[in-house]
């Protein structure tokens, strides 16, 4: 049952096609960069939506409806904006081994996007519009509750990536998940850049 | 299985074969039926899949021929009717024609590439789980008594809860947002194993077009899935949520949603196209026994029709009264991405005039392709002049034009691909008799059935409509085209026959039947489960032309290499290899099969039926069931890779 | 470029003569083929030219429909010249290395192929229309010095038909004079509906929220036929109407009909239709003017008696129709908005005398 046919050569593999060991991003990492390019152009979606309805209206925000307050949101996004920071010191952190830089930046950036989060919720429960009032109070609801639920499933995420960090299963060799986690991190941190003076920022440019 | 002289066999006697196949197998009968990973079982089943859509679809459309055969007919009413053509456009695109086409790139994908499955397996299974829940949630419409009935682009506020307040349209958006989950998981899948698990010398200019063609159609998918993921899921907001983004009287926009439709629309059916595409390239050459001409202008094309089609789809606009100038630049781009198209209309017939053309099936598909997509893409050219659209958009001359391009320019070309590659999957050959007159059937019935349809598009004969008065000189031509509609009807039931018969009493096909010149031509008929014991190293774009007898790489005692040989199939392994370049890289583990895509797709599908019958309780157990399955599945990769 | 896999190729051939089949079968049989196919498509076009009832657009009565019309014939020759050209080009390449070996060598480099017949020939051609169309494109729906504006609204399943300067309101039919250029106000209430006129010209969309305006001028009198070109539900099949082209003399004399309040009913069987018209649910749907009837669900019915067609199109305006109509329209347009009203023989009899008196 085991013959074995001398016809097809058996070549070692040659110079042009030498192993480049190491080098070059791992499957999983590539397939968090398409997702991020189409959750992204959701967002993009959401925000030229937008504009659309600004451009048709008379009045932005419409009457009964005051602009978004500023103060706290402004500070808040810095706080989400810098919980990149110890993402980076994590990730950099276990590639050269450090698991307490990794637990630790995994930890503090957890703490800063749950802030963030929480500022959220309760910015929503202030707003005295309803979601279906309007065209804008929907479009305001849905895109920046997205980027929230985004946020939400980030930390969920988190959760289990810092379990599995404090199990000790990630290695210089082996964080395949921790680089694929931090990109999508730093996803949602970007699209809070866009969104933030989109939704935030616009509506007091007259 | 008896060894051949056939390099996937190759273990240079390290391993037994058989016994290769059994680390690969899946579990028998109903446990490896929703456990399997494995590439080639998850693409025939998207395509048996679509094709029951197909069949479903088809029926739905003769009865709407039938009723049209005739001014003031009873066959069916408007209600009835309305229904009809919304499910059999929604069904033909995004329940046919999109998963067919993904079927055929999950099967063959792998095996050009020469690599052992695709870069996800189990995302590849979750993917057509995807699908057929999807499916079998907007059929379920069926149920309530009444199926969606808003057409099958379901413009606001048609499609609004004032005018639609029924839950049959709630199947309609919702199965839309379901399906495209399905379409955007399998793009990430193809987009990453296309770049990175090829067989060790396939450079980036060596790859088969067919993997160019997914490729180009993988990349348009990320983008515009989400415009109409937003069209549908903020229209389903609106119903669901009584929210206003397309209520003009609370600041709606009612052509915002014409906008993020069509803005998907428009590259959707280059979705579809440039697949169908792929596959001639692959037939002529191989029919005309010569290299495809062109090879990086029609690469190139590939690419350039990726990123055009997303600066036309105003064009289905032209009507809506926008200022013209705006519109104009659409009008403009919509004439330029005709040349791409003609690069690889060019390429096809140089490949053909210096070759030798074998008048097998597919080969005659691919002529027929040819003729019925020359006339598709010229009226394409004649719609793009926004005048003349004024006076034939939504009328029967537009019905002619898209059934050309996506009956005839993509259905066509699928049947050629079944009649190509079906030896390779089954291990059979369909009968080349039956496959003519299928041909012939539904190339006849094809014409008949829509080339007098641009006629009544000049006669006045608007679209979407149940019936029409006598008088009007419809009559005529309404009737020829039913009967056009039968005769093609009758062709692909031909083929649905030959594939019955050959299925059981087919004559074997060997590895090569038609003497390719790709990888997938190198395995068994069908392939191995493991598809190759050894890669083979590559050298050309035609490896199985000219690279006689076909080389396999041998590992080189590193990392990057160990799973080239048979030890690597052993292990349940394949390379992974550099994007440009393909030099081993990696090992990648690839995963056993489990149930893990199943229950995620199931929990989805739980999640939206909640939505759909807005029972918040039954939403939470779908994100609950998502949620657990998801953090197992993150969970067991880490283990799995261990 | 020479084929690289020449030798190859002509070892595999003589391997695979025998596996062929059907290579010889084709020629003779394929011609006929062609033939047939040909013979398809012009018995199709011939099924089509002659009819002189179509509302058709290359039978063009206004002025865009007389340019676009232009336009398609020029695309015609256009078209048919590339699908004879290629389609040959596409048959030859077919058949060419039949008897040969390996193929039939060409001095003609696959690039020149691909660059010329791909690119270059169809950037041309393109070309050639694009100015065409930019010309037309600029010449079409212009502004014209004194317009006459009519506003139409679409409605499920039927037109409300105004005309705002002349104060005249009707329904489903248009009346428009011959050489005046039209300013048509177009919008809806309810769902998307489209406005169009195949032999005056182009369509344009009723959006709600959105208000279009379409400018196109008759150039002959007669009745042509409208439709609604966008999907809008149940009976999007039955809503269409009637376009009245008619010499400005004619028009003026409509007008000035239209614009006088109606006389009351003129003898005693009208003058019970009307009664009965306001005892039944009727004013609460429809209008007449000069009465009290104020409805505005369905359609003004101030000149019903003078109207071609009844329930948008979907029937003749006769005695027959009209009370089929009033007792149960749901028989000739199911599922449209107005209930059935049953009703005595003697008292339908009454108002449909009325109703038909309303010129």
């Amino acid at each position: 049952m085991s013959t074995v046919s001398a016809a097809a050569a058996v070549v070692p593999v040659p110079e042009a096609t030498a192993s480049v060991g190491g080098e070059g991003r791992p499957t999983p990492w590539w397939g968090m960069v398409c997702l991020i390019m189409t959750e992204a152009t959701i967002f993009a979606g959401l925000i030229g939506s937008y504009f659309f309805y600004r451009a048709a209206a008379k009045q932005w925000p419409p009457p009964g409806i005051e602009e978004p307050k500023l103060t706290l949101s402004i500070i808040m996004s810095f706080v989400l904006w810098g919980s990149s920071i110890p993402m980076l010191v994590a990730e950099r952190g276990i590639k050269r081994g450090n698991q307490r830089a990794l637990r630790f930046g995994l930890m503090l950036a957890w703490i800063m996007g749950a802030a963030f989060l929480g500022y959220s919720m309760k910015d929503f429960s202030e707003l005295h519009f309803r979601w279906g009032q309007n065209a804008y109070s929907s479009i305001f609801y849905t895109t920046v509750g997205l980027h929230a639920f985004h946020v939400f499933v980030g930390l969920v995420m988190s959760g289990v990536v810092q379990i599995k960090a404090w199990l000790g299963k990630f290695s210089e060799e082996r964080h395949v998940t921790v680089q694929v986690y931090a990109m999508y991190w730093h996803f949602v941190d970007a699209v809070w850049v866009f969104v933030l003076p989109t939704f935030i920022l616009s509506p007091h440019i007259k | 299985m008896a060894l051949t002289d056939v390099p996937s066999q190759q273990t240079h006697g390290k391993i037994d074969p058989e016994e290769l196949e059994e680390i690969w197998a899946d579990a028998p009968g109903v446990p490896g039926f929703f456990s399997t990973v494995d590439h080639k079982r998850i693409g025939m089943r998207y395509i048996y899949t679509a094709f029951f859509f197909f069949f479903t679809s088809g029926l739905m459309a003769l009865v709407m021929r039938d009723q049209l055969a005739a001014p003031n007919n009873h066959v069916v009413g408007p209600e009835v009717y309305n229904q009809l053509m919304t499910m059999h456009g929604t069904t033909m695109i995004f329940l046919f024609n999109t998963p067919v086409l993904a079927g055929f790139g999950n099967y063959i994908l792998p095996l050009q590439l020469g690599t052992r499955d695709m870069a996800f397996p189990r995302l590849n299974a979750f993917s057509y789980w995807i699908f057929v829940l999807s499916g079998l949630f907007f059929y379920a419409s069926f149920l309530t008594g009444k199926a969606p009935d808003g057409g099958w682009f379901g413009y606001t506020p048609l499609t609004d809860k004032a005018f639609a307040p029924g839950i049959n349209l709630d199947f309609w958006g919702l199965a839309i947002v379901f399906v495209g989950i399905s379409t955007t998981v399998g793009a990430v899948n193809f987009i990453v194993t296309a770049f990175k698990m090829r067989a060790p010398g396939m450079t980036i200019n060596r790859v088969p077009i067919f993997v160019w063609s997914i490729l180009s159609m993988a990349f348009m998918v990320l983008f515009a899935v989400p415009a109409v993921t937003l069209a549908a899921g903020l229209l389903e907001l609106d119903r669901l949520f009584g929210t206003a983004f397309f209520l003009p009287h609370l600041g709606g926009n009612v052509l915002l949603y014409q906008h993020l439709f069509w803005f998907w629309g428009h590259p959707e059916v280059y979705i579809l196209f440039v697949p169908a595409t792929g596959m001639i390239s692959m037939i002529i050459p191989v029919m005309s026994r010569r290299p495809l001409a062109g090879y990086l202008w029609v690469a190139t094309a590939l690419i350039a029709i990726a990123f055009i089609s997303f600066g036309v789809w105003v064009h289905h606009m032209f009507a809506t009264g926008m200022p013209v100038q705006a519109m104009s630049f659409f009008s403009a781009v919509s004439l330029i991405i005709v040349l791409p198209s003609g690069v690889q209309f060019f390429s096809w017939i140089a490949t053909m005039w210096k070759g030798r053309v074998r008048f097998t099936t597919p080969m005659m598909f691919a002529i027929g392709f040819l003729l019925i997509f020359l006339l598709g893409g010229i009226t394409g050219a004649t719609l793009a002049t926004m005048p003349f659209d004024w006076q034939v958009t939504d009328s029967y001359y537009v019905v002619a034009h898209f059934h050309y391009v996506l009956n005839g320019a993509v259905v066509f070309p699928i049947f050629g691909a079944i009649y190509f590659w079906y030896p390779k999957m089954s291990g059979r050959k369909l009968n080349e008799k039956w496959g003519h007159i299928s041909f012939w059937l539904m190339f006849v019935g094809f014409t008949v059935a829509f080339f007098g349809m641009h006629i009544l598009g000049f006669l006045g004969m608007p679209r979407r409509i149940s019936t029409y008065p006598s008088g009007l000189g419809w009559d005529d031509l309404n009737l020829i085209s039913t009967v056009g509609a039968f005769i093609f009807a009758v062709g692909t039931g031909v083929t649905l026959v030959n594939w019955f018969y050959a299925r059981w009493w087919g004559e074997p096909a060997g590895p090569n039947p038609w003497d390719g010149d790709s990888l997938e031509w190198a395995t068994t008929s069908p392939p191995p489960e493991f598809n190759f014991a050894s890669i083979p190293v590559v050298a050309s774009r035609h490896p199985l032309w000219d690279q006689r007898p076909l080389p396999t790489a041998n590992p080189n005692g590193d990392d990057a290499t160990k799973s080239l040989g048979p030890e690597g199939a052993e292990h349940h392994q394949t390379p992974e290899t550099t994007g440009l370049d393909a030099r081993p890289e990696a090992t990648l583990d690839l995963p056993h099969p489990t149930y893990l895509p199943f229950l995620l797709a199931c929990g989805i599908g739980v999640f939206f039926v909640g939505l759909l019958i807005q029972a918040v309780l039954v939403g939470i157990i779908g994100v609950a069931a998502f949620v657990v399955a998801l953090t197992w599945w993150a969970w067991r990769t880490e283990v799995d890779l261990a | 470029m020479s084929d690289p896999t020449a030798s190859n190729a002509r070892r595999r051939r003589s391997e695979l003569s025998v596996a062929e089949g059907d290579t010889t079968r084709g020629r003779r049989p394929m011609r006929r083929r062609v033939w047939f196919g040909l013979a398809i498509v012009l018995l199709t076009t011939l099924a089509a030219c002659s009819t002189k009832q179509s509302p058709s657009i290359v039978d063009p009565k206004g002025t865009e429909a007389h340019t676009i019309s232009g336009i398609w014939w020029l695309m015609c020759g256009l078209a048919s010249g590339v699908y004879l050209v290629v389609g040959g080009f596409i048959l030859v390449a077919a058949f060419r290395g039949r008897r040969t070996e390996t193929g039939k060598p060409s001095r003609v480099r696959d690039s020149t192929f691909i660059v010329v017949g791909g690119l270059i020939v169809p950037a041309a051609i393109l070309l050639v229309l694009g100015v065409q169309v930019v010309h037309a494109s600029n010449t079409l729906r212009q502004p014209e010095k004194d317009p006459l504006h009519i506003e139409v609204v679409g409605k499920r399943w039927w037109w409300a038909v105004s005309y705002p300067d002349q104060k005249i309101t009707t329904a489903d039919e248009v009346h428009v004079p011959v050489g005046r250029p039209l300013e048509i106000g177009l919008d809806s209430d309810n769902v998307i509906h489209s406005f169009w006129i195949p032999q005056l010209g182009g369509k344009v969309d009723m959006i709600p929220g959105q208000h279009n305006v379409w400018r196109v001028t008759a150039t002959k009198p007669g009745l042509y036929r409208g439709e609604c070109a966008e999907y809008c539900g149940l009976e999007h099949a039955r809503m269409n109407f009637v376009v009245v082209a008619q010499t400005a003399a004619d028009f003026d004399a409509w007008l000035v009909r239209h614009q006088l309040p109606p006389s009351g009913p003129s003898d005693q069987l009208a003058a019970t239709g009307q009664m009965i018209f306001m005892r039944e649910p009727c004013a609460g749907c429809h209008t007449i003017r000069g009465t009290t009837a104020d409805g505005t669900i369905g359609p003004d019915l101030t000149d019903i008696g003078s109207r071609l067609t009844l329930g948008a199109n979907t029937v003749p305006n006769s005695e027959g129709y009209l009370s089929g109509w009033i007792v149960n329209s749901q028989t000739m347009k199911p599922g449209n908005l107005m209930p059935p009203i049953p009703m005595s023989s003697s008292d339908l009899q009454a108002l449909v005398a009325y109703l038909r008196s309303l010129k």
